[in-house]
């Protein structure tokens, strides 16, 4: 029998499933509202930011405040393209999945922003440690879509020769560092690539993202431990989409008001921003740039954000929260809100808005045509078998020599 | 030439290194400005500046991983690990991250960095500071692994680490660091000065990855170790008058199962040695691929010398440790089979 009153504390959502969706604890700060400090700031100055939440994009999707990054409308119509695309990509991906097209699929619906504008208000020569959902910076950094669904159908034209899940892209051309799946592990690693920027003299900078389930990894606090101590031009992100698979945001948070707070213990900048604001995200990321670039430092920066989709194609969260609450997110859909703000700025409409859908649909279709031209999972063709053998070592060794011969191959 | 003993020998393979080429760069716990524990990173700080030789926070994890984002970013760090017992937090980003990033990036990112950490006992250090925990890293497919037993070794073996391409984990046997050790508790300290491999070149040279060394030629039996045990097996045949063969494998991924199978199909009887403790150690990997390939020629089951499966005691340090008089029993018990 458990307990009528556990013994001990174990946080817990506010709902479970049955219940009626509900985010009104959420004390969350107004667009506009946060100051923005010059770059240079000391980290320690930095402590509202990181209990607040910098937006830029307020209710009536009218850019406010200081943090207005002041995008040309092309700017913005391109981080819209991008966004679109990575959701109409991501939607199609898991049908095929659903199809047994692949092993399995994650999507970033919800977050689109946080990828892309992060992505583009860095330079591409910047070298990005992503998670696993962060395929908007594949867009936004202009891979080829068909080179992306080989890696996920894990067929000949695959650049990572099927030895990856789907969705753990690398692109090195594309200063993309490879997805591990293990959680965390880039973080202290990015901070290890930036020192290395900096030895060698070039302005080039990395900029890391893992999910507020991680933070409660040892290797969150070893990369905050290095970035401070070094002083690396480096940006760590963290993206609070509230989920970590079924576990709540408050069992990694326990009582810390906000995860951009934890930077603070070691003397990080941190800013907690408005992850479904693109223009919010963008002036984050842009002044964590400038201010690594400039010599000041690392940046923590927490993306508040709200998974809308289920973590994977191996998982259902209508186990573990209420249908509806990514529909009353308070701080609303990325691509809807920077929709509405071009369309408020008379630089887009839905005509064109609908006409992109159709054609990045299009797009994302053929793509997948040409992908499955190159092999499937299921009817290859694959790499070749003896590939498995190669890229353990820059040579093979007697022993891989030697099971490559047991093989056969 | 120059007489060195290991900690000279390992600090000069840095410094000929660093020298060399400007993107290798040591780092580890009091491995800076102080120079090491064991003083292995001795005056780098000063010669090369901070940025190549500094001090890191106490968190092994953290310093695999930095050296991994700057290996991909084309620098050559060394890391050191202050003792082979504290590599464990470090360890999934050895095994997870360092020794897959050539195979699942298909070769378009790699990180080849250099672990260096002293190993082993015989040291009065008890059970945190006396480990050989290298047979969990020949399980680690993507690493090379190393222990050298001898200065002009260690020297040639670390330089090549530093040019290996891939990854590198080099054990350092601490008991030796300051003098040849045949395993006699209370044996009088001897010195590498009076060491044939105590003659260090001060410049550049390696000494080959994958390369065993037959350090003692003989008919009798063979006898497969590495690191201090080398020196132990050596001492330990001397005073049994065996006609003993010893190999010292130097690098243990890949061993040089050439040298080995050369050697038992010869002497027909085969002991295998290690300092760890004795079950899944990398004496059970020898002895298992010796049979493979030498079940024909051997005369009587291989054995195996090793210390014990339990924690490394700190008072009965001498009764754990795998010295001459397990040697003596196994070269006998083998022979006699």
């Amino acid at each position: 029998m458990a307990q009528d009153e556990p013994r001990f504390h174990v946080p817990a959502p506010h709902v479970r499933p049955g219940d009626t969706p509900d985010f009104s604890h959420l004390d969350l700060q107004a667009a506009g509202e946060a100051p923005r400090p010059d770059p240079s700031v000391a980290g320690m100055e930095t402590r509202d930011l990181a209990l607040g939440l910098i937006g830029v994009l307020d209710h009536n999707h009218q850019a406010v405040g200081d943090w207005d990054p002041k995008l040309k409308p092309d700017v913005l119509r391109e981080g819209l393209r991008h966004m679109m695309l990575t959701r109409t990509y991501d939607d199609r991906m898991l049908k095929l999945q659903r199809q047994g097209k692949m092993s399995f699929y994650m999507k970033s619906t919800g977050e689109e922003a946080v990828a892309v504008a992060g992505a583009m208000a860095l330079d591409k020569g910047d070298m990005v440690f992503p998670s696993y959902r962060q395929q908007g910076i594949l867009f936004a950094r202009g891979r080829d879509i068909v080179d992306m669904m080989c890696h996920c159908i894990s067929n000949s034209r695959d650049n990572l020769k099927g030895r990856q899940l789907p969705v753990h892209y690398t692109w090195a051309e594309g200063n993309f560092f490879s997805i591990s799946g293990n959680l965390a592990t880039q973080f202290p690693q990015a901070v290890g690539y930036a020192m290395a920027c900096q030895y060698k003299g070039d302005k080039q900078i990395a900029a890391s993202w893992i999910g507020e389930g991680s933070t409660a990894e040892g290797d969150f606090h070893g990369a905050l431990v290095l970035a401070s101590t070094y002083k690396a031009p480096v940006i760590l992100n963290v993206v609070n989409n509230q989920w970590a698979i079924s576990t709540f945001q408050g069992i990694a948070a326990g009582q810390s008001p906000s995860f951009a707070l934890k930077g603070l213990g070691y003397g990080l900048a941190s800013l907690r921003v408005d992850g479904n604001d693109f223009l919010a995200v963008y002036a984050a990321t842009q002044w964590a740039a400038e201010r690594a670039r400039a010599g000041h430092g690392a940046t923590v920066i927490e993306t508040f954000t709200y998974r809308a989709d289920a973590h994977s194609t191996s998982d259902d969260p209508s186990g573990y929260r209420p249908k509806g609450e990514n529909e009353i997110w308070p701080l609303g859909d990325p691509i809807a809100r920077l929709k509405n703000h071009l369309i408020g700025l008379g630089e887009w409409d839905e005509a064109r808005h609908t006409a992109l859908e159709k054609e990045q649909n299009e797009l994302v279709i053929a793509s997948y045509k040409e992908a499955e031209s190159y092999g499937t999972l299921h009817d290859g063709p694959l790499s070749p078998v003896n590939s498995i053998f190669e890229d353990v070592y820059a040579e093979q060794d007697w022993r891989l020599r030697r099971q490559r011969q047991d093989l056969g191959v | 030439m120059a007489t060195m003993n290991m900690i000279q020998a390992l600090n000069s393979a840095l410094d000929v290194m660093m020298e060399r080429d400007g993107d290798v760069v040591s780092f580890g716990e009091d491995a800076g400005y102080f120079g090491g524990v064991f003083r292995v990173t001795a005056n780098l700080q000063k010669k090369y500046g901070l940025d190549r030789s500094f001090d890191a926070p106490i968190n092994e994890a953290a310093i695999v991983a930095m050296a991994i984002g700057m290996a991909a970013r084309g620098l050559k760090p060394v890391a050191e690990i202050q003792f082979a017992d504290y590599i464990f937090p470090g360890l999934d980003q050895i095994v997870s991250e360092l020794s897959r990033l050539r195979y699942r990036t298909a070769g378009t990112f790699t990180a080849p960095v250099v672990i260096r950490t002293p190993c082993g006992g015989g040291i009065r250090g008890g059970q945190t500071h006396s480990m050989s925990p290298e047979a969990f890293f020949t399980h680690i497919p993507g690493v090379q692994v190393m222990m050298p037993s001898n200065p002009y070794d260690a020297k040639g073996m670390l330089i090549s680490a530093i040019e290996s391409p891939d990854p590198v984990i080099f054990f350092e046997p601490k008991r030796l660091y300051n003098g040849p050790f045949d395993g006699h508790s209370g044996g009088a300290l001897s010195s590498w000065g009076k060491h044939p491999k105590g003659e260090v070149p001060e410049g550049h040279y390696t000494v080959p990855i994958g390369k065993a060394d037959v350090v003692r030629e003989g008919n009798a039996v063979t006898v497969v170790t590495y690191g201090t045990l080398v020196l132990v097996a050596q001492a330990a045949a001397e005073k049994a008058g065996v006609d003993a063969e010893i190999i010292d494998l130097r690098t243990l991924v890949p061993y040089d199962i050439e040298t080995i199978a050369r050697s038992v199909n010869k002497t027909g009887r085969c002991i295998v040695a290690q300092e760890a403790p004795r079950t899944s150690g990398f004496a059970a990997e020898l002895a298992a691929q010796i049979q493979e390939e030498c079940f024909y020629a051997l005369e009587a089951p291989i054995q195996r010398v090793t210390g014990w499966d339990t924690p490394y005691p700190h008072a009965h340090e001498w009764s754990y440790f795998p010295g001459p008089e397990r040697f003596i029993n196994a070269m006998n018990a083998v022979l006699e089979a």
